[in-house]
Formats: structure tokens, C-alpha cells, sequence
């Protein structure tokens, strides 16, 4: 097939002399699983990133290996709004199979990018259609055959950049940065942008509004994901153990655990100062977490639901037999395998009281990427003070995609070891002292490790019931005593895990509870009803068990929205327990199907709920 | 008249190696296994606040509170004692680790975390408690049961047993011993030379279960064991700092087998030949027993070469659990530059 017109058609008469828009707009990518297109992607996101607009990129792929459909969704936006919009302004339709439906999803007065020798399905009016010649440049590369659908990308990537009018230094930069050194790989993919750039300048007519300007809106941010910000934030956190299974969309965290632990945690002679096993299945994963944490040593694992419920076991019996672990769940959709490339906030209570019998454990929510390398540390500091499992919370939003961030603040405070008597303190307390006895009134007992060198030193670890000297115990006093020591341990974990964020609003009617990556969405959503008249309230749970700050907020408002990303409305329930006197007016705000939430429907949300109550 | 109590090296009685009165049944052969435990740390003068205690669940499971009652001791759950061990071996490397399991904790639901262990060649002793038949939850059959064997509440066993040993030298496994609860001469020398051995080291016990699985012809009972039973050598073990005895054997009866501790392993012949260093005939002789006319007892395969997980992961040589915190929390310098580079 030949190239028969590469100029813009199908334009609506209107728009040549439309307003521009400048750095407010969202871009979908439609490719095909495999493909390469993430370079691509990744490398508008950065050039973007690096002309000071606030950016943030969505991938959302297939759970497969190639050849289903994936999108790549590109918020730009000039008020530093970074949740997902559900239609985009521009689609640059790399699949055919997909293409319809994408079409259809344009943004009235959108643009289309579409490879030359594709046969529309459907045409629209209201939208502007680019060919590109995408066959003749990848020709024109020389690029061998296995390279060629990863060059097609580039075409793409040089001909937005020169509607979008997105410096090209930017897009050499941004690809030199995800090659990381491969020279040749970087050359070939630029002069292919290169070249469908100056063919677009060449032969395009730009009739459509939508720009990039410069800005200084992200000077001195990193862009990064919140998986590498995890594993970053657990190594500057001190962890020593790290055992794990893979599974999407937790991996990356030890892959990064992987790549950062040797070059930052190797002594002068070679020699590591952490270990990594990947185990035979998450049954074993938290086994040696757990083994690892009663010997002392900071452990940590990450999964995602499958794996946290085949921990299922083990996270009760260290709630009970009080040993530290750390457990990031970065959340996909469930139930069952689900979705497993799709996002979720669907964990929450099944974390909450993970294990069989009574218990419950803290759960830390990130909702940014600050937060997960902050948490990275706290979670392994509060397994130690508490002497419990901590669950960190973290989404395949947050964990996989990029978000501008500030750079990673050094941690100011020591690591926090919690209660450990050595040999010295052995001796000094004459060889007295009883594994279970609260001797703090805080809930939380004393510890020895194995290898403390003191004959008294040794105690009998078990998920048997036991009485304070860690001696097997049946009776009823000690079941009761013991389980209403760990109780009252949760209820001092309420006093020092981090507190939600709040912005109280005065004169406002409704008061909005989130939590995690619905941030920005919810931020957004605050802005477009506040102009619209209604003012909220916001409070951001940060984790789990919930406290008092959360209390007074609910009673300072009417009405209290709980938006969140799942069917059942689980932090929801959850906080209707906490407050049962108010459970009538804390409404549930939630939904699942895979994708983030966003500022729109939340909007609509409450707008409804909002008419109801005027009504 | 009044007596001494003997000290070993370190200044310690036997009573001190010994744990809490035990709750098993009596005559239970676990209960004789724990007393073999204490004798041979006794006797090794192992160092009891460096010992770590590790099991899973079921009778065998419990033993842990009866023998070495002052090092420290972790009883986890069904079948994943062995992932306790790794994680717990890997933050410790001085831990001197005991597994004890049984045959329905190492053989039924915990068969993949006990190969996985031999596989990562976790250092430690792993103690099979085998009395064929789940004995907590009152006499069903368990992985090692006989084939044809009938149990009150398992009914008629139609399935064949796994043979343990066998799976731990086809898992890799570097020491695979079996022994019997009643033969604590022989098990003791094995639980010694087992200390020494650089990596996991398997000893398979019979230990007959005298309330659900002693029947006559049940190859778990004492009755059987000693009828059946076929040592492959008289085992002697010679501790490092002993100097060597030589008694005066015929030539050609004697094999020593020097552990990576510089310990010796001194193996006499007895009736056939067996070469524990030949892992095909190790394999061999264990096919040949289904026929169940016999079971061979002793060292069946010792192979000292393979690296520990904890060397192969190239750790410091101080154990992960004693660096201080600032060897723990990387530079302000080192984030500054991973700060750079990401910006």
C-alpha cells in the first residue's frame, strides 16, 4: 500500500481558527502488547517532564506477553492534575484490532495519528486525522527485522513532537536516559523520531489547538514509580532479609531491591550486608521472612493478592506469636486471579484481619511516591517496635507507573529496633525476665534472639497458646490475658503509625475520606466541585487501625464521602465500625473495574448523593 | 556417698542439655530421640545459646520442648519449619540449627519446602521423626505408610510410601542418614558427624509410634526395626579436639570420612559394602529395599561439596542480625547520587 495523502483530513471547519490549548490535554497511546511501545511512551513522558509541564503516565496492558491490545495514557496538564481522564484529546491509533472503539473514545475536537496503511473503521467530523508514514520511515531506518516494530514507535514519538511542539533535544534526551548507554540503540531510535519529525514539518498541516509550552512546573522532580521508590525507601530503611515469589504487579519492587541492594549494601570486600531468596511460593516467602525477623533481622517481602492470601497462615501466626515482618502489597484486581494487570484497592480488609481466629494488623497506604519511600523505612521500624506483620498497602497505579516526584529526602530519624534485651541487659536484669510480660504497659514485651549469649537468653516461640514466660498454656486467664494484651498493643500502634492528611474547609457540609492513589483524583474532583459551590472537607488515610483524628473529622461534618477504589466499599465498612453513631451519614463512594478512579466520576458522585440531600 | 557431676568442655552437666519432662506417649521413640539429641550436644559440647530449635507441626514437632530447654526454639507451622530455618540461618550464619519434623510434616505437607531446603543447602540438621502415621490428630496414614497397612481411622493404605532418604539424595542433599529410635549408639554417632557437615543434613529416624502404629509388621514399630534393620557400618565420630584413637582393625575394614570441620566420620564395615561418597549406590540400595525384606540404618550418602545458601549469597562474615545500624542505612552521599541520577 502506498502512502496516498499524509496531510490532515476530515477537518472540522471550525478549528483552524480554535483557541490553542497549552499543556492541558491527555494523549492515548494504542498498541499492541510487545511491541515495544513503553520506550516510546516513556520517552514523550520524559521530554514532557523535562519542558517543566506536570505529566503523569498510565499503562494499561493485557496480562500477557504480546499481542493483546494496551494503552498508554498521558496526562499533561499545566495545573499539576495527574489522575486519569477517561476520554483523551489525542489518540495515536497504533492497532488496528483496537481502533474503533478508540476512535470513538476521542475527545470531541481531538486529533488522530494513524499509520498510513491502516483502513480506518470509522471516521469522525469532529476530529482531526494525521496520517504517518510509518512503513517508508522504518524502511528508511535501516533497522533489522526483529527491530522494526520498536522503530515504528518512534514515528509516533517525532511526529507529536513536532504537533505538540515538543523540543526534539527533549526527546534525544529522554531516549539517551532510557537507553542508559546503549548508543546504538539510542541513535537508531532518535534519527527514526528525527526523521518522522521533519517529515511532519515537512508535510503536515497543523490545524489542530493542542501545544506544549515550556513551564517550570517540575524543575528539580524526579519522575519515577512507586515500586522503585519502595525498594529504595527499604534499603535507606535498613532491610536485611528479602525473600520473595514473582508476581505482577510486585516485582519490580525486588527487581529493584535487586539492582540498588548490591550497589549500595556491598562492604569494601565484595561481602553483603542483606540477602535475597527467591523462594519456591509465597507459602515459603513468608516463612523466611518471618524466621528471619524472629532471629532479628529486618525482612520484608512484596506481593500482590494471590500471594498475600497464601500468607494467609503465617501473618496470623506472627501476629500471635509477636515476630516482625514487612509485607508490600502492591493490589490488582481481585477476586481470584482477577485482573492481574488492572488496578484495585480491594486488599484492604482482607490485610486489615489477615489470619484465621481474631487479630488485626497495621496497614500503611501510600498514595504517592514520597510516601513509598517514606514508608519503605516506617513499615520495617513499626514490624520491630510493634513486634507484628505490617502490610503496606501500595496499587499497581502508584507501583508501575510514573509520577513527577521531589527528590528522596535522606531519613532523619534512626532505625527503630524496638524492644530487644541483650546479653548485657540479661545480666543486669540477673536473668529475669518473662518473653510475654508487659512490662511497659504499652502491650509491647521484650524479645531476646536466638544467639544471645546468656544461659537465660533462650524462650520457646509458638502459635500455641502461651502464658507470659512463653510456657504452653491452655488456661482460660492466659488466652484472655494474652489476647487482650495484643489488643490493647493495637491500640497503642493507633498512637504512632503515620496519621491521615487532613484539609479542613471551613462552612463545609461534606467532608471527603480517601485514601492511597485516589489523590489526585479526589484533589481534582475538590476543585471542580468548589467551583461549582460545594466546598468539602479532605481527610487521607494513611493507614491502619483507624484513629481519633479520623473521628473528629467525621463529626465535624454533615455528610462523609468514602471514595474508594473497589465494589464493596471495604474502608468504608470499616470506618462505619469505628463509628457507629455516625454510620448513617458516611456514604460509600466505590467502584471497580480496573482502572483508576477519576476526577469526573467522583464529582458526579457526590453531586448526586449532594442533590439528594437539597432535595 | 556422693559424686561429681561431669563437665563437658564448656563447663556444663549433662542435666544442662536437657529440656522439659516430656508430654509424649510412653515409650514414645521420639522421647528417646530427644535424650539422643541431649546427649550428643553434650558430648559435642555444643554452645546452647547458639543453638536455635526449629520445627513445624504434629507430635514430632512438639519434641523441640524436650530436649536443649535453653536455646532458643521456634515451633511454626505444618510442614514450613524448613522456611523458618532459611530465613533465621541466612540473618544468623552462627546458628547451630536442629529441625525437627515428622513424616507427614516433612513427607506430606511440607515435601516441596523440604526439598526446596536440601536444594539451597540451608546449613542445618533436619531430624525425621517417621513413625508412618499422623499420631496428634489419632492414626491416619501418613506419606511414609506402608503399602497394605491397615489403621483404625486411615482404613487400608493402597498407595505407596515415599521413601524420604531417597528423596533427600535426589533433592541434592549432601548427608542422608537413617537411623532408628532404638539404636541410640548409632544415632548418636550419626546426630554428631550430622553437626559437622556443611549443609543440610538429613537424619531419617524410625520412630515407632507405640499408641497408633506398632502393630505387628508395621515397619515403624520397634518389634520390626529390630528384626529388619541392617547397619551399614559400625559408626564412629571423631570430634576435632580429640586426639585420634586407633584401635587395631583388619585392614581394608576401616573408611574415614573427613567432614569440612576436620572432624572424621570412621565408618567399619559390618557385612556389605557400602560406599557412603557413592551417591548412585546410595540410590541403589534404597530401590532395593522396597522389596522390604530389609532396611539399611547409617550414613547412606555424605557429600560435603556443595556451597551453603549462606555462601553462596556471599554475606558478611559477621551475622546479618549483628551489624550495627550505620552498616544497615546507606550514606546521605549514596541517595544524593541516586537522587542525580534519576533527575
Amino acid at each position: 500500500m502506498t502512502v496516498t495523502s499524509s496531510m490532515a483530513h476530515s477537518t472540522p471547519s471550525t478549528v483552524v481558527d480554535r483557541v490553542p490549548i497549552v499543556n492541558d490535554f491527555s494523549i492515548t497511546t494504542a498498541t499492541v502488547n510487545g511491541s515495544g511501545s513503553q520506550t516510546a511512551n516513556n520517552t514523550l513522558l520524559r521530554a514532557i517532564h523535562k519542558m517543566g509541564v506536570p505529566v503523569n503516565g498510565k499503562n494499561i496492558f493485557p496480562s500477557n506477553i504480546q499481542g493483546l491490545p494496551t494503552w498508554f495514557t498521558i496526562r499533561v496538564s499545566k495545573d499539576g492534575y495527574l489522575a486519569r481522564c477517561e476520554q483523551a484529546e489525542i489518540l495515536v491509533a497504533m492497532n488496528k484490532a483496537s481502533s474503533m472503539e478508540d476512535i470513538q473514545n476521542i475527545v470531541s475536537g481531538g486529533i488522530c495519528l494513524y499509520p498510513a496503511d491502516f483502513q480506518l473503521p470509522i471516521m469522525r467530523d469532529d476530529v482531526t486525522f494525521y496520517q504517518m508514514p510509518v512503513n517508508e520511515l522504518v524502511m528508511q531506518s535501516g533497522a533489522e527485522a526483529k527491530l522494526k516494530p520498536y522503530v515504528a514507535n518512534m514515528v509516533y514519538v517525532g511526529t507529536l513532537a513536532y504537533l505538540l511542539n515538543i523540543d526534539l533535544a527533549e526527546i534525544e534526551a529522554a531516549l539517551s536516559y532510557n537507553f542508559n548507554g546503549k548508543q546504538k540503540a539510542m541513535e537508531l531510535n532518535y534519527a527514526t523520531a528525527k526523521a518522522a519529525y521533519d517529515w511532519a514539518d515537512a508535510n503536515l498541516d497543523k490545524i489542530d489547538p493542542f501545544r506544549i509550552e515550556r513551564m517550570s512546573k517540575t524543575a528539580g522532580t524526579l519522575l519515577i514509580d512507586g515500586n522503585t521508590a519502595a525498594a529504595l525507601g527499604a534499603i535507606f530503611g535498613g532491610v536485611q532479609f528479602v525473600a520473595w515469589y514473582p508476581i505482577t504487579p510486585s516485582t519490580s519492587i525486588v527487581d529493584n531491591l535487586s539492582e540498588y541492594l548490591p550497589k549500595l549494601r556491598r562492604e569494601a570486600d565484595g561481602k553483603a550486608t542483606y540477602a535475597i531468596v527467591q523462594a519456591e511460593d509465597e507459602l515459603a516467602v513468608i516463612g523466611m521472612v518471618v524466621g528471619a525477623g524472629w532471629a532479628g533481622a529486618r525482612s520484608m517481602t512484596a506481593t500482590s493478592g494471590p500471594g498475600l492470601s497464601l500468607m494467609t497462615e503465617f501473618v496470623g501466626y506472627a501476629y500471635f506469636a509477636e515476630i516482625p515482618a514487612v509485607i508490600w502489597d502492591v493490589q490488582r484486581m481481585g477476586p481470584s486471579t482477577g485482573l492481574p494487570t488492572r488496578v484495585a484497592q480491594d486488599d484492604l480488609l482482607t490485610a486489615y484481619t489477615l489470619g484465621h481466629g481474631d487479630g488485626r494488623h497495621v496497614c500503611l497506604i501510600p498514595a504517592s511516591i514520597a510516601e513509598c519511600f517514606e514508608f519503605g523505612g516506617t513499615a520495617l521500624d513499626l514490624a520491630e517496635r510493634l513486634q507484628t506483620p505490617v502490610i503496606v498497602l501500595s496499587d499497581l497505579d502508584l507501583g508501575l507507573n510514573l509520577w513527577p516526584t521531589r527528590p528522596f529526602e535522606y531519613p532523619t530519624k534512626p532505625l527503630d529496633r524496638g524492644k530487644v534485651l541483650s546479653a548485657e541487659d540479661l545480666t543486669r536484669l540477673q536473668g529475669e525476665w518473662q518473653r510475654y510480660a508487659d512490662i511497659d504497659g504499652d502491650g509491647i514485651c521484650y524479645r531476646t534472639l536466638p544467639g544471645t549469649n546468656h544461659p537465660a537468653a533462650a524462650y520457646f516461640t509458638r502459635g500455641t497458646g502461651h502464658n507470659e514466660a512463653a510456657g504452653y498454656s491452655e488456661r482460660p486467664e492466659d488466652w484472655s490475658a494474652n489476647l487482650s494484651r495484643l489488643a490493647k498493643k493495637h491500640d497503642y500502634a493507633r498512637t504512632i503509625i503515620p496519621a491521615p492528611v487532613t484539609e479542613l474547609v471551613d462552612g463545609a457540609g461534606a467532608g471527603i475520606i480517601s485514601y492511597g492513589t485516589n489523590d489526585p483524583a479526589v484533589q481534582e474532583a475538590r476543585d471542580i466541585l468548589k467551583a461549582a459551590g460545594i466546598s468539602t472537607s479532605y481527610l487521607r488515610l494513611r493507614a491502619l487501625p483507624l484513629e481519633s483524628k479520623l473521628t473528629e473529622f467525621i463529626q465535624r461534618h454533615k455528610r462523609i464521602y468514602v471514595i474508594e477504589n473497589n465494589l464493596d466499599g471495604q474502608m468504608h465498612s470499616l470506618i462505619q465500625l469505628h463509628t457507629p453513631a455516625d454510620a448513617d451519614r458516611i456514604i460509600s463512594v466505590a467502584k471497580c473495574d480496573g482502572l483508576p478512579l477519576t476526577a469526573h466520576w467522583i464529582r458526579e458522585s457526590i453531586v448526586a448523593h449532594e442533590a439528594k440531600e437539597q432535595a | 556417698m556422693t559424686t561429681t557431676a561431669t563437665l563437658n568442655r564448656l563447663g556444663l552437666s549433662k542435666t544442662d542439655y536437657n529440656g522439659a519432662p516430656s508430654t509424649l506417649c510412653n515409650g514414645c521413640g521420639h522421647y528417646s530421640i530427644a535424650n539422643i539429641i541431649n546427649g550428643a550436644a553434650y558430648d559435642l559440647s555444643l554452645d546452647l545459646t547458639r543453638i536455635a530449635k526449629f520445627s513445624g507441626i504434629g507430635c514430632s514437632s512438639k519434641s523441640p520442648t524436650y530436649f536443649l530447654g535453653r536455646s532458643h526454639s521456634i515451633n511454626g507451622l505444618h510442614g514450613r519449619m524448613p522456611s523458618l530455618a532459611t530465613g533465621a540461618t541466612t540473618v544468623n550464619r552462627d546458628l547451630v540449627a536442629i529441625g525437627v519434623s515428622g513424616d507427614g510434616d516433612t513427607g506430606s505437607i511440607g515435601l516441596g519446602q523440604f526439598k526446596h531446603l536440601l536444594r539451597r543447602n540451608v546449613d542445618m540438621v533436619y531430624i525425621i521423626e517417621n513413625n508412618g502415621v499422623y499420631g496428634l490428630t489419632k492414626g491416619q496414614l501418613s506419606a511414609t505408610a506402608d503399602l497394605g497397612q491397615k489403621m483404625k481411622h486411615g482404613g487400608l493404605n493402597e498407595t505407596p510410601p515415599l521413601d524420604l532418604c531417597l528423596e533427600a539424595i535426589v533433592a541434592g542433599c549432601g548427608f542422608v542418614a537413617r537411623s532408628f529410635a532404638g539404636d541410640a549408639r548409632q544415632l548418636q554417632s550419626l546426630l554428631k558427624a550430622a553437626f559437622s557437615h556443611h549443609g543440610t543434613a538429613v537424619v531419617n529416624v524410625i520412630s515407632p509410634c507405640v499408641t497408633f502404629n506398632s502393630g505387628e509388621g508395621s515397619t515403624k514399630s520397634y518389634i520390626w526395626a529390630k528384626e529388619h534393620g541392617l547397619p551399614l557400618h559400625e559408626i564412629g565420630f571423631i570430634p576435632l579436639e580429640h586426639d585420634e584413637i586407633r584401635a587395631d582393625y583388619e585392614p581394608g575394614t576401616i573408611r574415614e570420612v573427613t567432614m569440612h570441620d576436620g572432624t572424621v566420620i570412621r565408618l567399619k564395615k559390618i557385612g556389605q559394602e557400602h560406599d557412603p561418597a557413592d551417591r548412585m549406590a546410595a540410590i541403589k540400595l534404597l530401590e532395593d529395599e522396597r522389596d522390604g525384606q530389609f532396611f539399611a540404618t547409617g550414613l547412606l550418602y555424605v557429600n560435603e561439596e556443595r556451597w551453603t545458601l549462606v555462601e553462596q549469597a556471599k554475606l558478611v562474615d559477621m551475622p546479618l542480625v549483628q551489624l550495627p545500624n550505620e552498616r544497615l542505612r546507606p550514606s546521605k552521599a549514596a541517595l544524593d547520587q541516586i537522587n542525580a541520577e534519576l533527575t
